[in-house]
C-alpha cells in the first residue's frame, strides 16, 4: 500500500509535482500515466526519500520509507536513468546493494537466474544493451523479496520477448499479493498490463480507477456499419438524438443507437450487413482525451486530438 | 522464467548497520578498476621515483664530493653535508606526486556513483545516507593507508639503498625515519579524506579534482605572493607545508608546525571537507 497526500515538489520555478494525492492498493498492478514530464519519475523520487517534497508526504505500508530499517527488504526500485555504476560488473552490483541490507549472497545467484543474466553477469554494465541494463534493475529491485514495487519505465528499450517478460512478472508479482506500482507514457502497455490507473499531467492528479472505468469514461458509444445498402439503412436509422455519418460509401458511423438494435432492425429490413462494430475507445484514445490540456510540450499539430473515425474516411 | 520464490523467501532478517553498509562499500571499492589503476599509480610512484630520485641523488653526490666531507651541493662553503642531508626525505620524495593519484581516488570512489546514477541506489538502499558516507570514507581510509604506508617503507629501503654509496644513508633506526615513513601513509590518506570529503560536497569529478589540486598544489604557490610576515603565518597552515613537515628526518624548517601538529592541521582541512560533505549529503535532493 502506498498513500501519497499532497505531494509537491518544486525545483525552482518550475512545479513538477503538485498537490499530488493517491492510494496504491496491493494485489494488482497500477499503472502511473502521463506523458513526458508529468512529474512521473519525480513522484517515484519522492516515493523513495531520494529528494525532499516542498509539502505533503508519502507512506509506504503506514511508514515513512526512511523509517524501513532495511529498505530493499520492503520496498525495492526500478528508477527510469539506470542507476547502476557502469564499471561494475552486474554480480558485484547486486552482491554490494545486497550487502547493505543483510540479503545473503545466494538470493543474489537467484535473481541473475531470474532476469536472465548469467550469461553477462561477470562482465560490466557498461558495455550491456538497456534491455539487460532493464533486466538488471528488476533483479535489483527484487533483491530483497519486497511486498512493495516501484519501477519507473521497466518497458523502455526492452524487445517484444522483454515486454511480455516484464508484463507477465508483474502481474505474477501482484497476484502474489505484492503492491506492484508501475510509471509508463506508454497507454497500449498500461492497457495490457495495470489493472489500476493514475493518471497524471503538469504534476497533478488528473485521473484515476481502473483501466475499464476510463475507457468507459472516454467512449462515444458509436457504432460502425458496413454494407452494401447503405442509404436504405441511413434512412431508416434516421431519428431523434441519432447522428449518421457516411464515412465511406458502404460504410456509416451511428451514435444514439446501439449494435443490438441496428442489427435487429436489418435483419427484420433483410440488409445484410457486412460488419457491426461497436467502437470502444482505446486507453490510447483516452489517455488523449484526459490529458488534452495536460501535456507539456505538443507536437507540431496544435492539439493532439483523439484520431476519431470520423476523420478517417475523408468525408464531409 | 517468472516463477518466484513464495514472498519473503528465505533470506532471514537483517537490517541495514554502519557493518552492513561498510561489507558494502568494501564490495564496491575492489570491484572497479579505476580503484585499482589508483593504487598501483600511487605505489609505483612512492616506490618508483623515491629509488629514482635516491639513486640521482647519490650519482650527483659522489661526483660531487668525498663521502660525508665538507663541500657538497649545500647552502655554501663551511657547512657539513651530513648537517643538511636527509635521505629519507629523498627516498620519500615521491610523496608529492603520489597525493594527486591518491587524491584521484578519493574523489572517484564519490564522484564515480554520482556521474553513473549510482548514487540512487546507495541512498535508496540505505535512506539515512550518513552511513555510506562514513564507510566510504573508512573502507578508502584503511585501503588508502595501508597501501601508501607499505609503499614508503619500500621507497624508504629501496631508495637507502641507493644511496649506500654516500655513506651517509638512513636505517629504520635513523631517528624519526619510523616517523617519516608512518606520517607518509598517514598524510596521503589525510589528502585521499579531503578528496572523499570534496567529492560529496560537489559532486563532479572534474570539479572535485580541480578543487582539490587547487587547496593542495596552488594555495601554497599564491601563499608566496604574500608580503613577508604574512606569508609563513598563511604557508604553515595549508594542508601541504603542515602535513609534509613530517617528512623531515633533521632540519626542521623553524616557520613551519611541527611534525604532529602539522599532521594534525591536514586532519582538520580533511574533516572540514567530510563535515561539510554530510551536511551536504543529507540536506540535498540526490
Amino acid at each position: 500500500m502506498i498513500e501519497a497526500g499532497g505531494l509537491t515538489k518544486r525545483y525552482g520555478p518550475k512545479t513538477a509535482v503538485d498537490d499530488l494525492s493517491f492510494v496504491v492498493r496491493p494485489g494488482v498492478v497500477t499503472g502511473f500515466l502521463g506523458p513526458n514530464g508529468a512529474g512521473k519519475s519525480t513522484t517515484m523520487r519522492l516515493l523513495l526519500g531520494l529528494d525532499r517534497p516542498n509539502a505533503g508526504g508519502c507512506l509506504i505500508n503506514g511508514r515513512r520509507y526512511v523509517d524501513f530499517p532495511a529498505p530493499l527488504r520492503e520496498v525495492g526500485a526500478l528508477l527510469e536513468a539506470r542507476a547502476v555504476h557502469t564499471g561494475r560488473s552486474a554480480r558485484n552490483h547486486l552482491l554490494a546493494m545486497a550487502a547493505t541490507n543483510a540479503i545473503p549472497r545466494k538470493r543474489v545467484e537467484e535473481m541473475i537466474g531470474l532476469v536472465g543474466l548469467d550469461q553477462v553477469a561477470g562482465k560490466r554494465v557498461g558495455g550491456f544493451s538497456l534491455g539487460m541494463g532493464q533486466r538488471l534493475g528488476v533483479a535489483s529491485a527484487l533483491l530483497g523479496d519486497p511486498g512493495v514495487l516501484l519501477l519507473d519505465e521497466p518497458v523502455n528499450g526492452l524487445d517484444p520477448e522483454g515486454i511480455l517478460w516484464i508484463r507477465n512478472l508483474l502481474k505474477t508479482l501482484a497476484a502474489e499479493g505484492r503492491t506492484v506500482f508501475v510509471s509508463s507514457h506508454l497507454m497500449s502497455e498500461m492497457a495490457v498490463t495495470a489493472t489500476e490507473l493514475i493518471v497524471v499531467g503538469r504534476g497533478r492528479l488528473i485521473a484515476s480507477g481502473t483501466v475499464a472505468e476510463l475507457i468507459h469514461g472516454a467512449s462515444t458509444g458509436a457504432v460502425m456499419v458496413r454494407t452494401r445498402e447503405a442509404d436504405r439503412l441511413a434512412s431508416l436509422l434516421a431519428g431523434d438524438g441519432r447522428h449518421i455519418e457516411r464515412v465511406h460509401p458502404d460504410l456509416l458511423q451511428v451514435t444514439g443507437i446501439d449494435s443490438e438494435a441496428i442489427g435487429l432492425l436489418a435483419a427484420r429490413e433483410a440488409i445484410a450487413l457486412i460488419e457491426l462494430t461497436p467502437q470502444q475507445a482505446t486507453l490510447e484514445e483516452a489517455f488523449m482525451e484526459i490529458t488534452r490540456d495536460a501535456v507539456e510540450f505538443h507536437g507540431g499539430s496544435a492539439t493532439p486530438g483523439v484520431p476519431s473515425q470520423a476523420t478517417v474516411g475523408g468525408v464531409q | 522464467m517468472t516463477t518466484l520464490a513464495p514472498q519473503r523467501a528465505d533470506l532471514g532478517s537483517g537490517r541495514v548497520t554502519q557493518l552492513t553498509v561498510i561489507r558494502s562499500e568494501w564490495i564496491k571499492l575492489r570491484s572497479l578498476r579505476s580503484t585499482w589503476y589508483s593504487l598501483l599509480a600511487t605505489v609505483v610512484i612512492i616506490v618508483g621515483l623515491g629509488t629514482l630520485f635516491s639513486a640521482l641523488r647519490a650519482h650527483r653526490f659522489t661526483q660531487d664530493s668525498q663521502p660525508g666531507s665538507i663541500r657538497g651541493p649545500g647552502p655554501g662553503p663551511g657547512v657539513l653535508v651530513r648537517d643538511f642531508f636527509d635521505p629519507t626525505l629523498v627516498s620519500l620524495r615521491g610523496i608529492f606526486l603520489a597525493q594527486l593519484a591518491i587524491g584521484v581516488l578519493g574523489v572517484l570512489v564519490i564522484t564515480g556513483e554520482y556521474s553513473t546514477g549510482m548514487i540512487r541506489s546507495s541512498m535508496a538502499a540505505v535512506p539515512h545516507r550518513a552511513p555510506v558516507l562514513i564507510a566510504k570514507a573508512l573502507v578508502f581510509a584503511v585501503t588508502a593507508l595501508i597501501v601508501t604506508t607499505v609503499s614508503a617503507f619500500a621507497g624508504f629501503l629501496l631508495g637507502q639503498q641507493a644511496m649506500t654509496s654516500t655513506h651517509l644513508q638512513a636505517s629504520l633506526s635513523t631517528p624519526h625515519a619510523v616517523r617519516a615513513i608512518v606520517g607518509a601513509g598517514l598524510y596521503l590518506t589525510l589528502v585521499g579524506l579531503l578528496a572523499v570529503g570534496l567529492g560529496f560536497l560537489l559532486r563532479s569529478t572534474a570539479g572535485a579534482i580541480a578543487t582539490l589540486f587547487g587547496i593542495v598544489l596552488v594555495l601554497p604557490l599564491l601563499s608566496n605572493a604574500l608580503p613577508s610576515p604574512y606569508s609563513t603565518d598563511v604557508a604553515k597552515y595549508l594542508p601541504l607545508n603542515a602535513g609534509t613537515q613530517i617528512l623531515s628526518t633533521a632540519n626542521p624548517d623553524p616557520n613551519m608546525l611541527g611534525p604532529w601538529a602539522g599532521l594534525a592541521i591536514t586532519a582538520l582541512y580533511a574533516l572540514a571537507a567530510l563535515v561539510a560533505g554530510v551536511i551536504t549529503l543529507k540536506r540535498r535532493d540526490t
